[in-house]
């Protein structure tokens, strides 16, 4: 049986592991293995190793897009890597992380602590979206009076939240 | 704090008694975080790298915990040195790897550590003995929170903390616990409580060893997803599965005390025999008798003294703490003999194991639950 990941030498590392009820295999030859931190005691995680190898093709399956914008990463980096270039490469690749992602873990949404900057940088989206639709249905209706108090609403929650907006560099 | 103090002491987790000590050596949690508009460290440029470097190591070294932190860029610590740290849990095996453009950060207690630019950016990890996984995840959120004022990390209002893999995308945290399981081996159940762990999403491996092969019965137990559940419920989980676990291997014992008793009492003689007159001994040996003796300790065959010298023997027997003393490299011949000669200094002041001692004295608690 040749190795799952060189396809060339014959594998001598078996692992089987149990993921959420779902057997998974990879055999692997003994560079390979040592190459992916197989036999390094710690931390090796199955998924790692299966990352570079049934992940690349899903990630392609994504389409499209061959290269993240912002980093210049591609589908061939992720095949030898199993990492990603950047924060913003999982909307370049997300297509086809989906898939990975929701064979990987437990949901596909998190659900936990959220750093309290980006909860405000939602939560001013969102009352942002309705200050538009409100303003829209007052020019609409020829109310000009609110229409302008809500423009200065909008205007307040403009003013860029500090690291909020996207692509900013992350030092406040 | 200069790197001596923190080479010539070990840290709390290695001589605290944390809940559940016996058993459960260590826990450990980790957040891996990343600063919004930068490549990951592996894929971004040195320039980069250093200029993220820059940003985040003077927030670090600001946290109150890490008043009078040890911090160094990993280009000024020696292989050994690093390997150390390595062998006391407190930086990982990739970040040992690095060089100019990261750094670490640890607190006095050798409690909390830092890395910076390792796979991640950012790496928190703190550490305590026994089983206080609740404690410690306290400690590293409010570190979290705290940094997270300073620097905007990448965050994702579906897929949460963004990480270079994917596998630690959402809380970016594992959460583990190291457990020492003799009874458990001896009794054949261990694959068992292994393949029962599996199926509940937590992953079991050796700590130290090749492949499946777990030396000195020194086991790791973790969370393997991070995305779809909240950091609480992951943490819940994990302490819910490790007290059972727990209550299996004291099941183990008991049963092997009534069964077996001769069976225990040979692995402890020989373990002790053995570690007291070799003069060569490999780490792999080394571990696998320690364990030996560390259950000995548990079954009163020993007193109580001899806890923390046989827990300490575990780690200053690892190849870079032997090394660390010594002013070259060592020939692994030559690392063997030093071993052997450590533990035999150790051991000596120790009486010998009573067998009329033998004793188990189960911690109040009822039947353990099924793993399932
Ligand atoms: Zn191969
Ligand atoms: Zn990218």
């Amino acid at each position: 049986m040749n190795c799952d990941v060189c396809q060339q030498t014959s594998a001598t590392v078996f692992l089987t592991q149990i993921v959420e009820g779902k057997m998974q295999k990879v055999n692997l030859c003994e560079a390979c293995s040592k190459e992916k931190g197989v036999t390094n005691s710690t931390g090796f995680a199955l998924a790692d190793v299966l990352l570079g190898l049934g992940a690349a093709q899903e990630i392609e399956r994504g389409g499209g897009v061959q290269k993240c914008p912002a980093c210049g990463f591609s589908h061939a980096d992720f095949k030898k890597t199993g990492r990603l270039g950047c924060a913003r490469c999982y909307d370049t690749f997300a297509e086809g992380l989906s898939g990975l992602l929701k064979g990987m873990h437990k949901g596909t949404v998190h659900t936990g602590k959220q750093p309290v900057r980006a909860a405000r940088a939602f939560e001013a989206q969102i009352q942002l979206k309705t200050l538009h639709r409100e303003l829209r249905k007052a020019v609409a209706e020829e109310n000009y009076e609110s229409a302008a108090r809500l423009r200065d609403q909008i205007r307040r929650l403009e003013v860029p939240v500090p690291g909020g907006a996207a692509g900013t560099a992350g030092v406040v | 704090m200069p790197i001596h103090n923190i080479l010539t002491n070990t840290g709390e987790w290695l001589h605290g008694d944390g809940p559940h000590s016996q058993i459960v050596i260590s826990s450990r949690v980790r957040f891996a975080r990343n600063l919004r508009g930068y490549a990951f460290p592996g894929w971004a440029k040195r320039a980069e790298r250093l200029q993220v470097l820059e940003a985040v190591k003077p927030r670090v070294e600001e946290l109150p915990e890490m008043a009078d932190a040890y911090s160094v860029f990993s280009q000024d610590l020696s292989v050994i040195e690093k390997q150390v740290l390595v062998e006391r849990h407190l930086v990982s095996r990739e970040h040992a790897a690095k060089g100019a453009g990261s750094a670490v950060v640890i607190n006095r207690s050798q409690t909390l550590s830092i890395m910076i630019n390792e796979e991640d950016h950012l790496r928190l990890q703190a550490i305590r003995s026994g089983l206080q996984l609740q404690e410690i995840f306290q400690m590293i959120d409010q570190a979290d929170s705290a940094l997270e004022q300073k620097l905007d990390f990448a965050f994702h209002p579906e897929l949460g903390y963004l990480t270079a893999c994917p596998t630690n995308v959402g809380t970016g945290m594992r959460a583990s616990a190291m457990v020492h399981l003799p009874a458990l081996v001896m009794s054949e159940q261990i694959n068992q409580v292994i393949q029962a762990v599996n199926k509940i999403g937590l992953a079991v491996r050796g700590l130290y060893g090749e492949g499946t092969e777990a030396l000195g019965n020194l086991f790791q137990v973790s969370n393997q997803t991070t995305l779809g559940e909240k950091e609480e419920e992951i943490i819940a989980r994990l302490q819910k599965v490790i007290e059972q676990i727990i209550g299996h291997e004291q099941n183990a014992r008991q049963i092997l005390l009534q069964k077996k008793p001769n069976t225990l009492l040979d692995h402890v003689g020989r373990g002790y025999g053995i570690l007291v007159h070799a003069h060569s001994m490999s780490s792999k040996e080394a571990l696998n008798l320690l364990s030996f003796i560390k259950l000995g300790i548990d079954l009163q065959l020993f007193p109580e003294v001899c806890r923390q010298p046989v827990d300490q023997l575990f780690i200053e027997t690892q190849p870079a703490h032997l090394q660390k003393g010594s002013q070259r490299k060592l020939a692994a011949e030559e690392r063997d003999v030093l071993r052997a000669e450590i533990i035999r200094a150790k051991l000596a002041s120790f009486p010998k194991p009573e067998a009329g001692r033998l004793k188990w004295t189960r911690p109040e608690q009822g039947e353990p639950e099924a793993l399932e």
